[in-house]
């Protein structure tokens, strides 16, 4: 009980634990701590008291709310009620919470991208705003040098790669090699190099954890966070929850280096089974197109090449097929066709022979499937593309005429893989300047769909399209043979499905005549006479 | 994509590259765009002041009629070639600005816009991974982990492609990636690039040019989400019941269409085909415009088609019936009977056009 002066009148015995003095009564305001003083005075002051509601404040160490309760002689009676572990819990449970939604944040943001720098960035930008006024994200050595993510709460992340001695941060050597972390009171921030201190961080370096980011069986780099002079050091909490969080930026970084490592040996293997780009070679334009089966893929059973002749009196082969089959399997043998047919290319000019050594090879190779082909020679001779045409039980070539007629070609044959020997008849034509042989695969002609949902594209149709499509350069043909058959489709399933277009150019003959007007390739360029 | 810096281009230059694409000529083509580079034009102003008007001529002719579909490809062709000859990749030349990923929403087959924003960045000195028509998403998503672009740029002209747009829209933003949206697919303002929750939006490439810039600020986590979350209406499955009943209504339609009108009977299965397709285009326009709930797209659509039509001597009088076929068997969907509705009272209501007034379409045949 406190008077009108400020003077505690009376108090129980918690009270007088709390707010030890002289024991006994009219004790001086001074003993009351300056808030409840202060709200003492402001009940008592205003005429006829002014109501209070209920306050808080701290009493030595612990937290006290306080509730008035005046009485009619002008003395308040100021119940104190000791706060603190509700507080506490209540604290906790916040940041508690508020690590949750971090770390979730962290999780999502880090398991988005599979890309190693993205996701290095992103660790040091998070741990910057969320755990520290700075970060820098070191990076597994590259020989000597370690690449380094600087970050600052609120600023730029910048990323270099720089020769620097671990040992000079307390902690970090162990860190990349994925030792236990050195307890943060054992770093010296005046220790801390240059080099760990992100451009722009603002006055001294107050305190420091070093962790480590763990990998798979090698750390993924370590972490230095930094706090200003005047900020607040790094508690107990707030190290095990910076492990937390390195836990899973590790992770992340651990399945992105992962991703990578697969992706590289993926494009790797895949580069020679893709088809090649292509487009002129001695005076003859060719152009190809691709689409896989499974539309995630970018290979299959489908296969074309173009070898260039030796010289442009020579012919090129140019080599379409199709193996029985779809996905990669079925791309690993396309593969072995297309190396074994560039090995028979000095024995080109015999298509029946090459088909049977092709046919030999596959028969006592361990592959049980077989495949269909057209095997086309083509020599440019003035201004007409001369052609030998060979089917090996695949669909017959179509020659656009200028006038948009449009021929079937009538070259027939067994398909390889299958009987112990190979009959072909080869045919021969000729293509006028502006005239095309197209080569396809029955992925093309057996689209499914239609307006109508079940209808077959069919070589009808393909033949009827096409003699919309004369004149054409080869290029725009095989463009067109897609985009027909994939409107066609409309979202129905299909098989692979190759294209691939020999055309004489529509202008005369090259004065390049060794042009090669592949893509991006600016350096031979054909020209037009003049 | 013409603005005042592109007076350098004059009216001759235009058409001698005109009368080259119309032959499909890539060597003429090739000469007419190198003499206008010997000549002092500086390379920017090449491809959108010269290259991309004549090309946007090349879509509206093929629309009146006045080109075939085989010269619309050739001429395609030879500009893409002569762009090819001209503008060399740049050699791994150091990052001067960022990387970006240009890609075509999959299925999509003119990829000539997204080529010419690809060749302007490059010369912005962004280092550019053009990935051209027909890529799969996962291979898309794939190659931008590998990479690690700074942003994708995502061009479409087929607005027939958008609900596959936003599916790409959501897989490059749920990796990470921000996204810039362009082509004629997403609206004249852009209004389905946002619809479709992209980062941003261009007109043009000066345009994409100058967004990047600016700078684009990654997706944050909450960018992984579902259709429906950016579209609610897609929850009412009027999209999802038409998608699933294309053949059906197609079908449908051509069949009622024969017993009211006699003088299909006689049709060809040529025309008979033709008209097939042409209702199966208005279905999957129908579905568009349910998918973005947007009027204007399907109305635009077949004020388009009927001038189409015309351009080629073929009478657009089955469209409002057919659009009121359709109608009645999608009696219990409100949003696309309201549609169709708003449909056949626009080809009723259009103005006639004269010959080569046929407006570019939003089929976006360029």
């Amino acid at each position: 009980m406190v008077d009108r002066e400020g003077r505690i009148v009376e108090a129980n015995d918690a009270a007088r634990v709390l707010l030890p003095g002289p024991a006994g009564d009219d004790r001086a305001s001074e003993d009351l701590p300056d808030w409840l003083a202060d709200a003492h005075r402001r009940m008592v002051g205003g005429p006829g008291g002014t109501h209070v509601n209920a306050l808080y404040g701290t009493i030595g160490e612990r937290l006290f709310e306080a509730h008035p309760t005046p009485s009619s002689d002008g003395d308040v009676v100021w119940w104190l009620i000791d706060d603190t572990d509700r507080r506490l819990a209540e604290a906790s449970l916040r940041s508690e919470q508020e690590r949750a939604a971090i770390l979730s944040e962290v999780s999502s943001t880090l398991l988005s991208s599979m890309n190693v720098a993205h996701c290095t960035e992103a660790t040091a930008r998070l741990a910057a705003h969320h755990l520290a006024d700075a970060a820098v994200l070191v990076s597994p050595a590259q020989g000597r040098r370690f690449p380094l993510t600087h970050a600052r709460a609120g600023g730029p992340v910048t990323q270099a790669v720089r020769t620097v001695d671990p040992a000079t941060v307390p902690g970090l050597v162990e860190a990349l090699q994925g030792f236990p972390p050195a307890p943060t009171q054992w770093i010296n921030p005046d220790d801390i190099p240059a080099w760990a201190i992100p451009l722009g961080f603002a006055g001294q370096v107050g305190s420091v954890i070093v962790t480590q980011l763990p990998g798979h069986s090698e750390p993924n780099g370590a972490l230095i966070l930094l706090r200003a002079g005047t900020g607040r050091a790094f508690t107990e909490g707030e190290e095990a929850f910076t492990r937390q969080f390195a836990a899973r930026a590790g992770a992340a970084l651990s399945a992105a280096r992962l991703y990578s490592e697969q992706a590289r040996v993926t494009a790797t293997l895949m580069r020679d089974l893709l088809p090649p780009d292509l487009g002129g070679v001695h005076g003859v334009e060719y152009a190809g197109r691709y689409r896989a089966a499974q539309d995630d893929q970018r290979i299959g059973g489908d296969f074309y090449d173009v070898h260039p002749g030796a010289d442009p009196t020579r012919e090129s082969l140019v080599v379409l097929g199709d193996v029985a089959g779809k996905g990669l399997d079925a791309a690993v043998l396309t593969g072995k066709i297309r190396n074994s047919l560039h090995a028979l290319l000095p024995l080109a000019h015999d298509h029946e022979y090459v088909l049977n050594l092709l046919n030999a090879a596959l028969l006592t190779s361990h592959h049980t499937r077989f495949a269909t082909l057209v095997l086309a020679s083509a020599r440019r001779q003035a201004v007409r593309v001369r052609l030998r045409l060979t089917s090996a039980g695949h669909p017959p070539p179509l020659v656009v005429r200028a006038d948009g007629r449009v021929e079937e070609s009538r070259t027939s044959g067994d398909l390889v893989g299958a009987m112990p020997t190979v009959s072909a008849r080869t045919e021969e034509t000729d293509l006028a300047p502006g005239e095309t042989c197209l080569l396809y695969t029955d992925g093309i002609t057996e689209a499914r769909g239609g307006p109508l949902g079940r209808e077959l594209y069919g070589i009808e149709r393909l033949k009827r399209d096409l003699t919309g499509c004369a004149g054409m350069p080869a290029e725009a043909m095989v463009e067109r043979v897609h985009m027909l058959a994939a409107q066609w489709l409309g979202r129905g399933r299909h098989d692979d499905m190759a294209v691939v277009a020999i055309g004489a150019p529509k202008s005369g003959a090259p004065t390049v005549v060794n042009g090669d007007t592949r893509p991006r390739n600016t350096h031979q360029r054909q020209r037009r006479n003049p | 994509m013409t603005d005042s810096g592109d007076t350098a281009v004059t009216a001759g230059l235009r058409d001698r590259l005109w009368q080259a694409v119309l032959d499909g000529d890539a060597y003429t083509t090739t000469d007419v765009l190198r003499q206008s580079l010997d000549a002092g034009l500086d390379k920017e102003t090449l491809l959108l002041g010269l290259v991309a008007p004549v090309q946007e001529q090349v879509g509206l002719a093929w629309a009146a009629n006045r080109i075939t579909v085989a010269q619309e490809h050739a001429a395609t062709a030879a500009n893409e070639r002569a762009v090819t000859a001209l503008i060399p990749a740049a050699s791994a030349r150091r990052r001067q600005r960022g990387r970006v990923t240009v890609a075509c929403v999959d299925g999509e087959w003119h990829a000539f816009p997204a080529r010419l924003v690809a060749e302007v960045l490059q010369l912005h000195g962004w280092q550019v991974d053009y990935l051209g028509p027909q890529i799969p998403v996962a291979h898309l998503i794939d190659h931008l982990h590998r990479t690690g672009a700074d942003a994708v740029l995502l061009s479409s002209s087929i607005p027939a492609r958008l609900p596959t747009a936003h599916a790409v829209i959501t897989a490059c933003q749920a990796a990470g990636m921000p996204v810039m949206a362009g082509g004629r697919a997403f609206g004249p303002d852009g209004r389905y690039a946002r619809a479709c929750g992209a980062d941003r939006w261009a007109a043009d490439a000066r345009g994409a040019a100058a967004a990047l810039e600016a700078g684009l600020r990654a997706p944050g986590p909450a960018a992984a989400r579902q259709a429906v979350d950016d579209l609610p209406h897609l929850a009412d499955q009027e999209y999802t019941m038409v998608v699933g009943a294309r053949s059906r209504l197609v079908e449908q339609t051509l069949t009622d269409l024969e017993k009211d009108a006699p003088a299909m009977q006689l049709y060809t299965d040529v025309q008979r085909h033709r008209t097939a397709e042409d209702f199966a285009f208005i279905v999957d326009f129908l579905a568009t415009a349910l998918y973005v709930d947007d009027t204007d797209l399907f109305t635009g659509f077949v004020t388009w088609t009927a001038d189409v039509l015309e351009a080629r001597s073929v009478s657009a009088r089955c469209l409002p019936p057919g659009l009121d076929l359709i109608a009645r068997q999608l009696r219990d969907f409100p949003r696309a009977t309201a549609l169709l509705r708003e449909g056949a009272a626009a080809v009723a209501a259009r103005p006639r056009p004269g010959p080569g007034e046929t407006a570019p379409g939003p089929g976006g045949v360029a």
